[in-house]
């Protein structure tokens, strides 16, 4: 891999505390390094603004419900619909794109590393298949544990340190990064086609609460060291007046990790709504940003919506068939045994449409009104607020007061009672734009220490350079240059090489899949434990044997190894 | 000797993930749990030794090197080559395949075009509520097999996943479960069936239209006979629908590939839409071919289509019934075949065949079989599940690696078509 020199980047590293400094990057065998030889390939920056590579930290693009719903949607495929050129195979989708189509797409963002937002441990070989396509964006999955039948029994029993080991267990073997919790408790109910309510409700059979399986599972994720926090989707998603459930989880959440938050909470412009119907449906982002901007131990992601057609997918099984009942045009379910659900649904957001419209206003005041930018990161829970192509639009948004002003002129009429969005004047600037794509989300992963977000001497040389003068443009006016500058990257550097100039791809990439193998005492060894292995021989449709992932899958990986509290 | 266990099985849809199988000296001389048909899979003896090609309408015997050399050169010349099958090889190799068709701009089909390809295309019109097979053993207390008959041809599926299996919330599961067989005869399935319902041939939609009507209430416009089944039966089921805590449906290509296709299935997925309003209800399609459900997915996720996908025009296009590979061959299309783990030769219509007898056909399987006849090339390949690995998906989705047992000489289908692929393109991938 040859050397390279970044000549005149206009660089903002976050975490480096570097605010607009014009600088030279050095980069050896994939790292940043102090100084290359005379020999090393210049690029140089012009000037562009030039940011560490940016991170996803809750989208899906990988896996069963993702395929699905490429699977079921012809029409999407044929609306983003690509050539093949040299180094980029043909691509279709839009809102659900081919895992090539993803990994273009997220490279001309100046994207490196993505989480993949919900894994179900049953079949997370495919999600592992799909992410070896995905070779310009390192890639980490998020477990889904919400519905675990020996993580439920182990809560029933109080018995925390059990909580801790079948996580352990189950992640090393699934190959995953994190604890992923979507409708806990719910999930279990959707296999008689019931749901939860808020998170005291009693879950059939098991006879625990959503909010016992929230707390163990923060507290089993905090004892075995792991690099992310716990990682929710709330209880009573899109449901009017949902706000309570989403603040009194909050408020339950201890602050446990002086490194990161102790509990992420995804798509929270979804769990933000106040009312008691659809009509009188209205924002409650003053509650629920009041208690972030009071809980340091709490980091959220956005949830954008943006207008338009897009697919949705989640876990959470009951919601999407909730949200089918609305929609009336199609819907797929898919439950995990022992595990999980899942469902799929295509919709249309409408400026015309007064949710629709409190909806998008929601998401943008969730991050305008949460003060430290650290704690909301900038994401549509891609595609189910909106494609992640929207990201650009999105960034100007929150930086020009103007752009938001005009849009929210164009979207329905009623939307103004019932929102606080055109009351707000803060105008977020390039720093806070930073720390929302790639930073905040490096820290809130817990990645940094892997040389991530950030473009200190050591790190893994991911850069992303954006056509952006950031003397020349005035974002508060000229939104409509902050969209494009940050549509399309000059180049995308991914571990030492430029996998991406002027939009087009110049390399088949080579991604590393990021997962954790928690140190476990063999006395906690679930491997060995005969309840554990019944699940097995008895419940399961797979022998324990075929469960884990084998290293074939894994092509390149980082494994994080952590020592456990057990 | 030795005995491997939990051996999956790369026979159904049904991937059974428990056999043991015994070895002796690099030979298969056992197996225990396995169905006949898994039986005569492991213990088969028939197998093509070396590469095959055609000259003067005779086999004569070639090293791997000249048979990828003249497939290739056939598929290079090719103006609108098909690469059809795919059902019966490791996802590994669909990706491989995909790649090769990309290459040469040809058109890209599975198995599924001749099977449940009408399933699919019902679900891309009003989705798919299902679940996995294991969420089904755990806790369906009715169970409804359609068009299909399991005993025969997805012979563990009752004993694993239905009405034998033990499931948590079903302690006693034959006699806590409820079975209903659907079918125009009364197969060896429903012998063992608390309702069979005999419908004629043709009346599904009719029969599935009715049963919606019923749940909705809607019984007093339902005449007393529906395509030969009694009103108090239709009645009776519907109630058994609804009163059901968990139930599921299987069907085969009794609907599928029946009068009305997709409209039976898209009636059928509504029915459970319309249960789902009252209780807990999935709906699975049995899928045939071991890895068949892994061709739609890895087609899926590399072009955006599960199945009759053409790259003559550079990018992905999908239009069944124009790229499927009967519509292509009937039209008398393609001008090159290359076929890899299926055998359109034993099932495709004879029109099809003729058109195959004419043009250049390249087969990569293990085995001789009914398109060898019309094969010009043929291409041995070690076995998946018992002398490579590799990836398949069973019918629910489940995503299972198949495992090496044996040892082999023979290159496996990934290898042959990345050879095939190098020699087209001058170079590596």
């Amino acid at each position: 891999m040859a050397d390279i020199l970044v000549k005149n980047a206009y660089v903002i590293d976050p975490l480096n505390e570097i605010n607009g400094e014009v600088m030279d990057i050095a980069i050896s065998d994939g790292r940043i390094v102090e100084s290359v030889k005379d020999s090393a390939t210049v690029i140089d920056a012009k000037g562009h603004l030039t940011l560490p590579g940016g991170i996803d930290s809750h989208s899906h693009i990988c896996g069963t419900k993702v395929n699905f719903g490429r699977y079921m949607s012809p029409e999407d495929m044929r609306a983003g619909r690509g050539r093949a050129q040299p180094y980029m195979h043909p691509v279709s989708g839009y809102s659900v794109p081919t895992v090539y189509a993803n990994t273009y797409r997220y490279s001309k963002l100046g994207y490196t590393s993505i989480l993949e937002g919900a894994m179900a441990p049953l079949e997370a070989r495919h999600t592992h298949e799909e992410f070896s396509y995905n070779n310009l964006q390192d890639t980490m999955a998020n477990t889904l544990f919400d519905g675990n039948w020996s993580i439920m029994e182990a809560v029933a029993d109080k018995d925390l340190k059990r909580v801790a080991a079948i996580i352990g267990w189950v992640l090393s073997a699934v190959r995953g990064f994190a604890v992923k919790i979507t409708n806990p408790g719910g999930t279990e109910m959707w296999g008689w086609g019931k749901d939860t309510g808020c998170i005291h409700d009693k879950i059939d059979y098991f006879g625990i609460t959503p909010a016992e399986i929230i707390e163990y599972l923060i507290r089993g994720n905090e004892l075995l060291n792991l690099p992310h926090s716990a990682h929710i989707h709330c209880n009573n998603l899109g449901k009017p007046g949902n706000y309570k459930c989403t603040l009194e989880t909050m408020q339950r959440t201890p602050d446990l990790n002086d490194k990161r938050q102790t509990l992420y909470m995804t798509h929270v412009q979804y769990h933000s709504y106040g009312g008691s119907t659809w009509a009188d449906f209205c924002s409650k982002t003053d509650d629920i940003t009041w208690m972030i901007n009071r809980k340091p131990q709490i980091v959220i992601d956005m949830g954008q919506v943006m207008f338009g057609k897009t697919t949705t997918m989640t876990a959470d099984g009951p919601m999407e068939f909730n949200l089918y009942r609305l929609y009336n045009n199609k819907w797929s379910n898919h439950d995990v045994e022992l595990e999980t659900a899942s469902g799929i649904i295509p919709v249309r957001y409408s400026r015309k449409n007064l949710v629709n419209s409190i909806m998008w206003s929601i998401g943008l005041e969730l991050a305008l009104m949460t003060k430290n930018p650290w704690q909301c990161m900038l994401a549509t829970d891609n595609p189910n607020g909106a494609p992640f192509v929207k990201y650009p639009e999105i960034i100007a948004l929150l930086m020009s007061k103007n752009y938001r002003d005009k849009e929210f002129a164009t979207i329905n009429q009623d939307t103004e009672k019932r929102v606080f969005l055109p009351s707000l004047d803060r105008e977020l600037d390039w720093n806070e734009i930073a720390i929302m794509t790639r930073a905040g989300q490096a820290k809130a992963l817990g990645i940094t220490s892997i040389g991530k977000g950030h473009l200190g001497v050591g790190a893994e040389a991911d850069i992303a350079i954006y056509p952006v003068l950031t003397d020349e443009i005035d974002p508060t006016s000229e939104y409509d240059k902050v969209i494009s500058g940050f549509s399309c990257t000059d180049y995308t550097i991914k571990r030492g090489r430029v996998v991406s100039k002027n939009g087009n791809c110049l390399v088949n990439g080579d991604n590393a899949t990021i997962w954790v193998n928690p140190k476990i005492p063999d006395n906690y060894d679930m491997g060995k434990d005969p309840e554990f292995r019944k699940k097995f021989d008895l419940y399961y449709s797979v022998a324990m044997e075929n469960y884990p992932v084998e290293y074939e899958y894994l092509h390149r990986n980082i494994c994080i190894e952590t020592e456990t509290d057990l | 000797m030795k005995v491997v266990k939990n051996v999956i099985c790369p026979f159904c849809g049904c991937l059974c993930d428990d056999l043991s199988v015994t070895i002796e000296d690099n030979r298969i001389i056992g197996i225990d749990n396995g169905c006949t048909l898994a039986n005569s899979k492991f213990l088969g003896t028939t197998r093509l030794k070396t590469p095959l090609i055609r000259e003067n309408n005779r086999f004569r015997e070639a090293s791997y090197e000249e048979a990828v050399d003249a497939s290739a050169a056939i598929l290079k010349d090719a103006e609108r080559p098909l690469l059809f099958g795919w059902s019966g090889t490791h996802g590994e190799a669909q990706c491989a395949g995909v790649h090769l068709c990309e290459l040469i701009g040809g058109v890209l089909d599975n198995t599924s075009s001749v099977c449940h390809g009408p399933s699919i295309l019902a679900i891309q019109e009003v989705g798919h509520p299902g679940c996995t097979l294991g969420q089904v053993k755990n806790r369906a207390d009715l169970v409804i097999y359609w068009g299909c008959n399991p005993s025969e041809a997805h012979p563990r599926h009752m004993s694993r996943y239905t009405t034998y299996a033990t499931g948590f919330f079903l302690k006693n599961a034959h006699r806590d479960r409820k079975l209903i067989v659907v079918d125009i005869r009364k197969n060896d399935s429903a012998n063992v069936a608390d309702e069979f319902v005999q419908i004629n041939p043709g009346g599904d939609y009719a029969v599935l239209s009715a049963l919606r009507a019923i749940v909705r209430g809607k019984d007093e416009f339902i005449p007393e006979m529906v395509s030969g089944v009694p009103k108090s039966q239709l009645k009776r089921i519907a109630g058994m629908c609804k009163e059901a805590k968990f139930g599921a449906i299987f069907f085969g290509l009794g609907l599928t590939m029946s009068v009305n296709k997709y409209k039976n299935v898209r009636n059928a997925i509504e029915l459970v839409d319309e249960l789902s309003r009252h209780t807990k209800f999935t709906i699975t399609p049995m899928r045939g071919h071991w890895n068949v459900y892994g061709a739609n997915e890895v087609f899926t996720w590399m072009t955006g289509y599960p199945y009759a996908v053409d790259f003559s025009r550079g990018t992905s296009f999908y239009n069944p019934g124009e790229t499927t590979a009967v519509d292509i061959l009937a039209r008398k299309e393609c001008d090159a075949m290359l076929v890899v783990g299926s055998d359109p030769g034993a099932n495709m219509p004879r029109k099809c065949m003729e058109h195959m007898s004419e043009i250049p056909v390249v087969q990569i399987d293990p085995c001789l079989n009914c398109t060898s006849a019309f094969a010009d090339i043929q291409i041995p390949v070690a076995i998946t599940g018992i002398e490579t690995g590799g990836t398949a998906y069973r019918m629910d989705g489940i995503p299972l690696r198949m495992k090496k047992i044996i040892d082999t000489e023979f290159l496996n289908d990934t290898q042959v078509i990345n050879r095939i692929y190098e020699k087209i393109s001058g170079g590596v991938k």
